[in-house]
């Protein structure tokens, strides 16, 4: 039988005796819902398992490491931030991520870029507009961001993407059609994610070797890169390349308005 | 407090980066003023991270200097009593608990927390208990001046505060609060033994060792 505290001096014992420890979620869940730490699952993709960490204001990384611990230490000590582990991605950002790696552009997908210069959100902007299955060179994204010059740049910016897959970095390739560095395991898994996605790459790097660097059709007279979906379009008959987008000039041939094609220094 | 004073002074200079230390500090004892008042784990948890987003984001919107002057112990409870008095207010429509063995039936957790050492016998649980539940059955106002003055710990002049009421207010609410929970744990003393070993042992128990 229990003892009924009748004092003051008991009640207020029992009173403080009422305090207890707040799950682990209760802070935390807070601080990921501020933006001042993160928390990451696993989802599947064309180059195996990858590790998403996000938080209130969207997809914050994304990258591969050979475990949960190995993830989260490259996390804390690369954004500086706390994470932690979820049982998966929530419902809002696990379709948009889904739709994106499908391909689908016209999906809202939150990012958090914060931290990041002007000029490499601008690249990765511009990575975004790429279609699946296409590829763009370096100097293209320059001139659509306004830095024709700033080729270089934009490799640098596309190296540091921090949400690799989710921004298709992989789709701007060199500006010499070579298929170039990728941050997610080399000029390798470049080619296996756009493999993926169905493009050709054998062919596309066989072509650029052999300098044919833009298609063009000679019944439209228009002239395109080599993977925009409109020169894929062109029958084997009337399939023409072009070395570069003087000589397609000279031919009478006017640049593609869906995949812009740009004279390119490099 | 202190490292209270010291902590705002960090906030004030860099929010972002004082903030989870604020988190450290004062979750808990913003989880239990919301369990306490609210006598819902979930509720309380959902609270208790609402406030903390709350604090944050009012911050955000505050000077340097205000953030200083800030005392973020009772206005951390002032923001919890805040929202735990806008949830019950929503919870209100489904009848208000109003005895012990009701309340548990309608999945209320007026349990106390994990601990179960050996120093913490069942006679102790059963005390915390139902110090837990006669807590809900005082009147929001009257439950929130006990939480925030002896469950929490704040002083006469910080509750006050936090409740935006007098200190003579607060004084007579803690002094009726605490007549009234004796009253209560005196009634529930008084039960026939018949009736208590019923209830306890067959049914309120399991259901304490079920939360713990």
């Amino acid at each position: 039988m229990m003892t009924v505290p009748i004092t003051d001096a008991a009640l207020e014992a029992g009173l403080r005796d009422l305090r207890v420890r707040a799950p682990a979620t209760v802070g935390f869940g807070a601080l990921v819902d501020l933006g001042l730490a993160d928390r990451y699952a696993a989802i599947d993709t064309a180059l195996g398992r990858a590790f998403v960490a996000w938080n209130g204001r969207g997809i914050s990384w994304v990258g591969q490491a050979p475990d949960a611990a190995a993830f989260e230490a490259r996390f804390r000590a690369e954004v500086g931030r706390d994470i932690g582990p979820a049982d998966a991605l929530p419902e809002r950002l696990a379709h948009a991520v889904s739709r994106r790696l499908a391909g689908d552009r016209r999906v809202r997908i939150p990012l958090d870029l914060r931290g990041h210069t002007p000029f490499e959100v601008a690249v990765w902007m511009k990575a975004l507009e790429i279609p699946r299955g296409e590829v763009r060179p370096y100097g293209w994204v320059a001139a659509e961001i306004g830095k024709p010059r700033a080729v270089r740049a934009v490799g640098t910016a596309l190296a540091h993407n921090p949400v690799p897959l989710v921004v298709p970095c992989h789709r701007v390739v060199r500006s010499d059609g070579t298929i170039g560095q990728y941050s997610m395991g080399g000029p390798d898994a470049k080619r296996r994610v756009l493999g993926a996605e169905g493009l050709d790459t054998r062919a596309l790097e066989a072509n650029a070797a052999a300098g044919r660097r833009y298609t063009g059709s000679d019944t439209t007279h228009i002239v395109c890169h080599p993977t925009c979906r409109d020169a894929r379009r062109v029958t084997d008959r009337h399939r023409v390349h072009f070395p570069s987008l003087d000589a397609a000039a000279q031919a009478g041939y006017r640049p593609c308005k869906h995949c812009r094609p740009v004279a390119l220094a490099a | 407090m202190d490292t209270d004073a010291a902590l705002a002074g960090r906030l004030a200079k860099d929010l972002g980066a004082g903030f989870p230390d604020l988190v450290d500090q004062h979750r808990d004892r913003l989880y239990t003023i919301a369990l306490r008042l609210l006598g819902d784990r979930r509720d309380a948890e959902e609270v208790a991270q609402d406030a903390l987003v709350r604090a944050f984001r009012a911050m955000q919107g505050y000077g340097p200097e205000r953030i200083v002057a800030l005392r973020l112990r009772p206005w951390l409870a002032s923001i919890t009593v805040n929202l735990s008095r806008n949830r019950r207010r929503r919870a209100d429509d489904r009848q208000p608990p109003s005895h012990l063995e009701p309340m548990l039936d309608a999945g209320f957790d007026v349990a106390i927390d994990g601990r179960s050492g050996p120093e913490h016998r069942a006679g102790r649980h059963e005390t915390q208990r139902e110090l837990a539940a006669a807590l809900l059955r005082l009147t929001p106002s009257v439950r929130a001046a006990i939480v925030l003055r002896h469950v929490d710990g704040l002083s006469v002049a910080e509750t006050a505060q936090a409740l935006g009421r007098p200190e003579g207010t607060i004084k007579a609410q803690v002094h009726r609060g605490l007549r009234e929970l004796r009253a209560v744990l005196e009634a529930e003393a008084a039960q026939p033994a018949s009736r208590r070993i019923k209830t306890h042992a067959g049914r309120l128990l399991p259901a304490l060792e079920a939360i713990r």
